[in-house]
């Protein structure tokens, strides 16, 4: 027979697995990546990333951030030629609607790479790990492409 | 009826220059036609070779000029690749034309960095730098602008700039305007049109 307060611990440690789980799969596990792949420019320039993504839960999930151990930084981004002018500004998250998908494309929403280490070129596989709203990741390899790619 | 083979070739030329006329006369663009509306092409620059140079080293070849910069991480990369393949698909033809890619960034644009930067696109393309006031003149005489966006840390900044693709013909006077969003059909039969204008046959 266990004693109390080894109980309780476990108890304690096994709901904490839980969340941890919850949080390591949850969303992240309903979003599949396709068609993954960065525009790498010359020098040490920022890159876009770009992917296709599908979401097979019955909800609404976000993308909100991203990460690489290959890039100083990675920001969620979107693009646009409205009105004629050529801006980008940063974003909070891109929905993936309940049973549908949503793009990481050129000129549009990407994620921006900045500070690679080492140097990314093209023909490279770079790990994203790709952060959820509701804190689920996952990661996804793209396929590193020159700057005339389309 | 049969008529003389003298009277048949005439008539076979004759033809030939109306349909030539017309075809110069009144080019059937796909894209904006903004003849007339532009000033001619006109500017002092740098290359990225390092070079002075100046729009009258580039008559006799066809431009398409586009304003942006190296840190642009998405627009400009997108389309310069499309401009790319627009070449590409142009055959030989292409070398008689030139993409001109003028710098909106002068605080951060060398002409080093933007020779690594436009031959990883095509190897036609040109870039310019200069100091602000001459890009600002070159954008305003093209009724073009751009604007530094505030820094967003690490001295890292971005800066909005018209997305237009303005297409010279040889003689450096604007003919056709494109958006980004333009049909890579249409880019390549008006850069086509464009370049059969004045070819030495």
């Amino acid at each position: 027979m266990m004693s109390r307060p080894f109980l309780l611990a476990a108890v304690a440690a096994l709901g904490s697995l839980l969340v941890a789980g919850s949080a390591i799969a949850g969303d992240a596990d309903a979003v599949t990546a396709s068609h993954a792949w960065i525009r790498v420019l010359p020098g040490n320039l920022p890159a876009g990333a770009f992917a296709d993504f599908t979401n097979a839960s019955d909800h609404a999930v976000a993308l909100t951030g991203a990460s690489s151990t290959r890039y100083g930084q990675a920001m969620l981004h979107r693009s646009s030629t409205e009105g004629g002018m050529g801006r980008m500004e940063a974003v909070d998250k891109l929905e993936i609607p309940a049973h549908g998908g949503a793009r990481l494309s050129p000129g549009a929403y990407h994620v921006m790479l900045m500070q690679a280490k080492p140097a990314v070129v093209p023909g490279d596989n770079v790990v994203l790990t790709l952060r959820f709203s509701d804190g689920s990741q996952k990661d996804v390899t793209f396929q590193a492409r020159p700057a005339n790619a389309l | 009826m049969k008529l003389p083979r003298a009277w048949v070739l005439a008539l076979g030329f004759t033809l030939a220059l109306l349909a030539g006329c017309h075809r110069d006369a009144q080019p059937s663009w796909r894209l904006t036609d903004v003849s007339g509306h532009l000033p001619d092409l006109e500017f002092k620059l740098t290359d990225d070779n390092g070079k002075s140079v100046t729009a009258a080293d580039y008559r006799g070849k066809v431009l398409l000029v586009y304003f942006g910069y190296t840190h642009c991480p998405d627009v400009c990369p997108l389309t310069l690749a499309q401009l790319h393949v627009v070449m590409q698909r142009l055959g030989t033809k292409a070398d008689d034309a030139r993409i001109l890619f003028v710098s909106v960034d002068p605080a951060r644009d060398t002409p080093q960095t933007m020779h690594a930067y436009v031959n990883a696109f095509d190897k036609r393309a040109v870039g310019l730098v200069g100091p602000d006031k001459d890009i600002e003149a070159l954008a305003k005489r093209l009724r073009s602008a751009y604007t530094r966006e505030p820094d967003k840390g690490d001295g890292a900044y971005d800066v909005s700039h018209s997305s237009a693709i303005y297409l010279f013909d040889r003689d450096g006077k604007a003919r056709v305007l494109a958006t980004p969003s333009a049909s890579q059909d249409d880019m390549v039969h008006d850069l086509s049109l464009l370049i059969d204008l004045g070819a030495k046959a």
